[in-house]
């Protein structure tokens, strides 16, 4: 569904991304680790059109992605989450996840007809599998960390992608939320089929849900594989296991 | 404002804005429409500004350009009064779109900073084309159809065309677009991540609230029976904007106070425009004080989450 071949990106010089590769298949839960500064927020913004890379490929569904618009990548059938919990925090739970249907069904040029209960039922489905029906009136920017994260992953669920990419999604959350956000995310694999990529330097999250890990150091793909292999894989004891003492 | 009392209050201003020129003076029926007209400019001000998030420095410029031009038409042009009064407000919407395609790609302030460097220039292509738009002289005497022309006809029609507009503006912001536009205000990065083209939605809006300013412009040309270069100099576009912030730009009707506010200070306060500056600068200054979200924002109540997010 997704294959990243030899891609570059670089700031002034500096290699963030130092020949990336990786390839996601549909209906997998594929994880990205590396330590902080790895290049993994790097990697997911050349994904999603947040940045444009300097070299390589990146085939979607066949087709070359590199370059092109965010709102682009959306309607390919892309959609994410940020490090940083990033959502429309002026607006209500309910309008945050409201626009995002709405946008989906390109009706976002629509000026005259009131946009109140428009795909109402949508939103209350998408609200309620995530657990925050009952906020759905609440100020976003009013909700806990953890509840901001999980909105986001409701706000990008709602473009109905066929590829979901998540950007440490449970960084900064108490347990009890990390729990349910990993819960939530087997869900949406289980019960939708939806293809999963995200990427976390708490590893041992990573080895509960992936079926495949690649593993970024320094921008550059070190290894690729089941959670076994990777944990067999010596360059990555050495390289990030070792170095972060877990495991 | 309690939503139960809310039809009633429409009902009462209703009722009062029309017995208005029926009960007041002549001079106060003229103060009365410009007060209308410019809460209608601060509301289209704020569609981009409140609602989009778009630094709109320079909005005053599409007043002047919706003023003159339905001046110019009707002066010169000899077309029937309905198409000049839609001529101005259109020239507005199109002046909107090119400073828009030119302003669009840049970020923030550096938006607002450009937008007002191009807007000066149109201010003094029309401060200095005597042959064409008076000069600093402006326009005077510009014949206005008879059934406006009259003060009470003249109040009526901008009661009348000020309330179409800002209806139309309600039902702008609350409907998708409306939502759209203020996802982008609050967080472009999101709403681009979303599917929603940022920068096209950024230029409607801004479209919408050029006519709408360009609207307010030719309200003003039936009010006045004349243009002058200073309403589209900027330092009436910065006025306008702390209308909308003494009012409160992310409340709709806030704007609509704030307008009030400051045309009815500068008419009955009558300083002379050396001390007016200072008393503007002054409501500013306390405005961003003790009331960062205006007048209106502080009856704004939003609802807080429950106590317990268990799972
Ligand atoms: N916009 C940028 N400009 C310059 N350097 C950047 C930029 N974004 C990221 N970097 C650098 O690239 C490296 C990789 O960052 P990032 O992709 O955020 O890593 P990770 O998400 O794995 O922690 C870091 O050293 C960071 O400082
Ligand atoms: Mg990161």
């Amino acid at each position: 569904m997704l294959r990243v071949e030899s891609v570059v990106k670089s700031f002034g010089g500096f290699k963030a991304v130092d020949g990336a590769n990786l390839h996601v298949n549909a209906g997998e839960i594929v994880a990205v680790i590396g330590p902080n500064g790895a290049g993994k927020t790097t990697l997911f913004h050349l994904l999603t059109g947040h940045l444009s890379p300097d070299s390589g490929r990146i085939l979607f569904k066949g087709k070359e992605i590199g370059g092109l618009s965010p709102h682009v990548v959306c309607r390919r059938g892309i959609t994410r989450s940020f490090q940083v919990a990033n959502i429309f925090p002026r607006l209500s739970v309910f309008e945050n996840v409201q626009i995002a249907v709405l946008s989906r069904e390109r009706k976002t040029f629509r000026i005259f007809s009131p946009a109140k209960g428009m795909a109402e039922e949508e939103v209350h489905r998408i609200l309620r599998s995530v657990g925050l029906f009952d906020q759905r009136d609440v100020g976003s920017d009013l909700l806990s960390h953890g509840d901001k994260k999980v909105l986001e992953i409701a706000v990008a669920l709602s473009g109905n992608p066929e590829l979901l990419i998540l950007d440490e999604p449970t960084a900064g959350m108490a347990p009890e939320e990390t729990e349910r956000c990993i819960r939530l995310i087997r869900k949406l694999s289980g019960e939708s089929g939806l293809t999963i990529l995200f990427c976390e330097h708490d590893i041992s999250l990573v080895f509960e849900i992936a079926n495949r890990i690649m593993v970024m150091v320094r921008g550059a793909t070190v290894a690729q594989g089941s959670g076994e292999e990777v944990r067999r894989n010596s360059e990555v004891r050495s390289a990030y296991l070792g170095e972060s003492g877990e495991c | 404002m309690r939503r139960s009392a809310a039809p009633l209050l429409l009902l009462l201003l209703t009722a009062t804005l029309l017995a208005l020129p029926q009960i007041l003076p002549r001079f106060h029926t003229y103060v009365a429409a410009i007060v209308l007209l410019t809460a209608l400019l601060a509301t289209s001000l704020n569609l981009a500004i409140g609602y989009t998030g778009l630094y709109q420095f320079g909005h005053a410029v599409f007043y002047g350009v919706g003023a003159y031009g339905t001046a110019l038409m009707l002066t010169r042009s000899g077309m029937p009064a309905p198409i000049a009064f839609l001529v101005g407000p259109l020239a507005a919407a199109a002046l909107s779109l090119v400073m828009g395609v030119i302003c669009i790609r840049l970020s923030k302030l550096y938006f607002g900073m450009l937008q007002i460097s191009l807007g000066s220039l149109v201010w003094a292509v029309v401060y200095r084309w005597y042959s064409f738009t008076g000069g600093d002289d402006g326009i005077h005497g510009i014949p206005i159809p008879d059934a406006i022309a009259s003060p009470k006809g003249s109040y009526y029609y901008t009661l009348i065309v000020t309330a179409l507009c800002v209806f139309a503006m309600y039902r702008i912001v609350r409907s998708p677009f409306g939502k759209a536009i203020q996802g982008i205000r609050d967080n472009p990065v999101r709403a681009a991540a979303i599917g929603v083209d940022v920068k096209l939605h950024q230029l409607a809006s801004l479209v919408i609230a050029g006519f709408f300013g360009g609207v307010a412009g030719s309200l003003f040309v039936v009010v006045e029976n004349s243009v002058f270069p200073d309403m589209m100099f900027w330092t009436f576009s910065l006025e306008v904007l702390i209308m909308c912030l003494l009012g409160g730009m992310y409340t709709f009707f806030g704007p609509f106070v704030g307008a009030s506010v400051i045309v009815l200070l500068r008419v009955f306060a009558s300083i002379h425009t050396r001390y007016w500056s200072l008393i503007l600068g002054t409501i500013l200054t306390l405005v961003i004080i003790f009331l960062p979200d205006g007048v209106l924002g502080m009856f704004v109540r939003r609802p807080r989450p429950k106590e317990s997010t268990g799972a």
